[in-house]
Formats: C-alpha cells, structure tokens, sequence
C-alpha cells in the first residue's frame, strides 16, 4: 500500500514543486512556479473548462434517465431481467472496443450516422473533427455506457422502498404514478440518487479513453480534458514536473467532491 | 383500470426504444463484422448482409495483428493480477477483521482513504519507479502495481467481520493453525465476496487502457483494449469489416460470461459503487 499509493500520491505532490523531468539527473525546488504556469496555459486552462462542460454535459442526463429507465423496468414484471441485461451491457463492454465502433457508427460516409441524417435530408458531419461537436458527441458516448450503470444502482434502490409505504400512500390519496413518483419514490431514493450523482460526477472528471482513442485532444484542443492534459504531459512530452502538478490540481478537486460525499453521509446517519 | 394498462404499454415501449438504443453498436459491431468492404462502402445500412465476408474479416484480423497473443496476454495479465490480490488482500483482511492489535484503527482508516485515490493519481510514480528498476515494458509492469487490491481488502475485511468469532474458536479448540482456519474455514464460506471481488478485477484490469499504454512499447506485450486501438490506428481505419471483427472478438468473451453470471455481476459492481 505504501509503495503503490500513499507513497506515490506524497512524491507526486513532492515533484510538483521541482523542476524535475524524466530522465535528469537532478532537480531543483522551485515553490509553486509549475501552478503559476499551468495555470498561465491556454491547454490546461481549455482542458478544464472543457472537463467541466464534459461534467455538465454527461451526468445530468445520465442521472435522470437512469432514475426514468429504472422506475419502468423496475415495473416491468417479467421483462425486467431482459431489460436490465441489455442497459447494462454498454457499461460491461470492454470500452476501446466499443468506442471504435461507435467511431464507425458515426462515420459520415459509411456510418448508421449517415443513414439517419440522409433520411432527416440534412449532410452528415464529422462529428469528432468539428469543435462544436466533439465533445458532445464523447458525452453522449459516455451516457450511452453509463445509463446502465446508473439503472442498477437505482434499482437496488428502489427495491429498498417497502411495498405498504405505496398501500398507505393509496389510501391518502396518492394513486396516479406520477403522485406516487414524486411523493414516495423519489424522497425514498433521495440518498442513491446523491450517491449515483457523485459516482457519476468522479467518473466523468476521470475521462480518459474516449479523448484518448477518438480525438486525442483536438480538434483544436475542444476535446482537451484534464487526464488527456496529464498523460500528455507526463508521458508524451515527458514534463513530469508539470504533470504532477496537474495531478494534483485533479487529486484536490476528487478530494473535495469525496468530502462533499463523506459529510453529508455522516449527517444523514446521525440524523436517521 | 384501464389506465394503467395503458401506462404500462407506454413503459414499455419507452423500454424498447431504450433498449434498442443500447444495442445499436453492438448490432452494427456484429454485422459489419459479417459484411464485405463492398457491402459496407456501397451505403445505407442493413442488419443482414447483403454480401457476406465473415470468414475473410476474421482471417485478416488474425494476420494483421496478433490478437490470440492479446487475448493471451490480457489473460495471463488479468489472471495474475486477481491471485496476487487475493494472496494479498485475503490475510490482510483476516487480520483487520479478526485480530486487535495496535494501529489496527489506522490501517483501516489507511485502507479507506487509499479507495478513493484514483489510478491516474499515481501514474507518474508508479512510472518512475518501475523505470528505476528497468521493469517498464512487460508482464511484471502490467501486473505488480495492482497487486495490492484495497478494494479486496475491504470487501474480504466486511465479509470476514460478518462470521461469528466463534467458529474460529472452534477452530484453534480442534487444533487447526491459524493458516488453516483461513484456508479451510473462513475462504471457502467467504466464496461470495471473491468471486465478487474476481469479477470486479476482472472487468477493471481486462477493461483497462490507460495504464498498458503508459508502461507499454512492445506490441507483443499489448492487452486487447491496446490491441484494438493499434490496429485501428495502424490500419488507417478504411477495413471496417475486420475491424468490427476484432472488437467481436475483444467484448464477446467478456459479454458472454457476463450473460451467463449476470445477477453476480451486477451484485459485484452494486458492492464496488457501495465502498467507494
């Protein structure tokens, strides 16, 4: 554990403050100069703001289409199993594979992408080559595979919600679905549903393979997310120094949402 | 009553369009993996082939790339990765379940913050000391910086604190070591939580890409996700059918075990999302 995590996680915050690079010899401190120039960098500062868009783009949706599809097939009496093997299978496969199809569903000479937009009569774009588009074409990759994931979780939750809560709320006069949606389902999933938010919220900040595979960053840095930004730095261009002060930028604001979780957790046990 | 009959249908069909939404790629991986180049390019797109070339798409897949060698490598790597674990974790957890000793807090409280370190966190010095010791580029890159699972750990430790003490009791009475009673009493009734644990080894490490590519140059070594992309990178992406062949060739094995121990998998990543 010391060797694998703790110890790295201490020397990554130790070489963000060097100058050290692969391969010298030795280094020098240099206080917080590698922040001042990340945060001085177009890349970095795009990479961010595009991470957070990405964020925006991927977990709302995810999370509310993952509490919809849940809901109907948790009602969906002996279909139910069908239905959660095939949302589930996005979030199983292995995800380069997938993503490379994806890449040719989308193609616009010989993609599906090309089928539908001939038939809307509109021309078919590169959807990974345009600026506008890449990243929310990687977001909307991304919710295809995390839905899935989301719909288990929900579930689990909704399987947590005991019947007669829904009998007593039909003799109080909860009876349409959509009354009983909002007056017994969604407070009795409340806490999953701050949990699938978070869970999600760290996946998509851990973006990586998608950005990797398709685009690698561009076209024109529009799809420059923070884990690209790092691996860049760190292993292409070999600033080790700069990465690592990029990984600790990313460390900080994981750290943050996980106190985020962990508080409310021990209120909401000490409440109950 | 009515009503609700027909809110049912609705949800239905809101489920069915959901689902085939969710099978678009995995329909069109498999049937253009069946197709001709000539069927692919000549446009529109069918589920049936018009022109098959199922045999001739595989074919090239196997003399382009070594893909039995990927899949080999991501099962030895994959493999190895989980029996570290356990031989690992196992005894770890045993002892943060059952012993009290001194700092036992601690290191419990180590094993949980350690959960939330992301992998990419630690890249950079797992890079460097691999390089260090001139360990980057194999096997032993792929596998040794997972060998400590705190997932594991904590998985094996919960499940562990569960079984009543006095069955280990009984135990040292009929005069089994305490390697014994690990082995032959608190495994075998801890089988639910490894293979839990298994599976959720198995998917992240067989799944994984971001690592291989860091510490790998050497395509002999590559795992199937790094497989794939060099292929379709190296091919120039024009011979969609072998590609789609490939990828087949990656997710089916996974899929099908998952088809067949569905309920354990999505107990498995149920516990996972519950730890961290």
């Amino acid at each position: 554990m010391v060797v694998f995590l703790i110890g790295p996680v201490i020397s990554v915050f130790f070489l963000s403050f060097t100058d050290w690079q692969l391969g010298e010899q030795s280094f020098a401190l240099v206080g917080f100069e590698n922040y001042i120039s990340i945060f001085q960098d177009d890349v970095f500062l795009r990479s961010i703001i595009n991470t957070a868009l990405y964020i925006f783009m991927t977990v709302p949706t995810t999370l509310i289409l993952g509490l919809i599809f849940a809901n109907l097939i948790f009602q969906a009496g002996p279909m139910r199993s069908i239905y959660q093997t095939i949302y589930f299978m996005p979030f199983m496969a292995t995800a380069v594979a997938m993503l490379i199809v994806w890449q040719f569903v989308l193609n616009p000479t010989v993609g599906v992408w090309k089928v539908v937009t001939d038939v809307f009569g509109v021309e078919a774009i590169n959807l990974f080559r345009n600026e506008r588009t890449a990243l929310p074409t990687l977001a909307f990759i991304s919710i295809w595979q995390n839905i899935g994931f989301a719909v288990v979780l929900f579930i689990a939750g909704l399987s947590g919600i005991p019947k007669d809560l829904y009998e007593a709320g039909e003799l109080d006069g909860v009876d349409s679905a959509f009354s009983r949606f909002w007056r017994i389902t969604w407070p009795m999933v409340s806490h999953v549903t701050f949990f699938v938010l978070i869970m999600l919220t760290v996946h998509s900040f851990q973006v990586f393979e998608s950005v990797a595979v398709l685009t690698q960053g561009g076209p024109n840095d529009a799809t420059e997310v923070l884990t690209y930004t790092m691996y860049k730095e760190g292993f292409d261009f070999f600033r080790t120094n700069i990465a690592s002060a990029i990984t600790v930028v990313f460390l900080l604001v994981i750290g943050t949402i996980m106190i985020i979780k962990t508080t409310w957790l021990e209120k909401k046990v000490h409440y109950s | 009553m009515k009503n609700i009959s027909y809110a049912k249908i609705g949800g239905h069909i809101l489920l069915i369009i959901g689902a085939c939404f969710m099978l678009v790629p995995f329909i069109v991986m498999l049937s253009t993996a069946l197709k001709s180049q000539a069927n692919i390019f000549a446009g529109g797109f069918s589920v049936i082939p018009t022109e098959w070339a199922a045999v001739e798409n595989f074919q090239e897949v196997y003399q382009k790339i070594p893909i039995i060698r990927f899949m080999i490598n991501g099962g030895i790597v994959t493999t190895s990765i989980f029996l570290i674990q356990v031989v690992i974790a196992v005894p770890c957890a045993y002892a943060l379940a059952k012993y009290k000793f001194a700092g036992k807090r601690f290191l419990f409280n180590c094993v949980l913050w350690c959960l939330l370190i992301p992998p990419q966190a630690v890249a950079i010095p797992i890079f460097l000391e691999l390089y260090s010791v001139g360990m980057l580029n194999s096997y032993a890159a792929l596998i040794v910086p997972w060998s400590i699972s705190v997932l594991g750990i904590f998985i094996m430790r919960q499940f562990f604190l569960a079984i009543p003490d006095d069955i280990i009791d009984a135990g040292r009475m009929d005069g089994m070591g305490e390697l014994s009673i690990l082995m032959r009493v608190m495994v075998p009734m801890a089988l639910p939580a490894l293979t839990a644990f298994g599976i959720l080894s198995f998917i992240a490490h067989w799944n994984d890409y971001f690592w291989p590519l860091i510490c790998l140059q050497d395509v002999k070594y590559y795992t199937p996700p790094l497989g794939i992309s060099y292929f379709n990178t190296s091919d120039a992406g024009v011979s969609y059918g072998p590609l789609m062949a490939a990828a087949c060739i990656i997710t089916i094995p996974l899929l099908a075990v998952f088809l067949t121990a569905r309920d354990k998998f999505i107990q498995g990543v149920s516990i996972q999302a519950g730890v961290k």
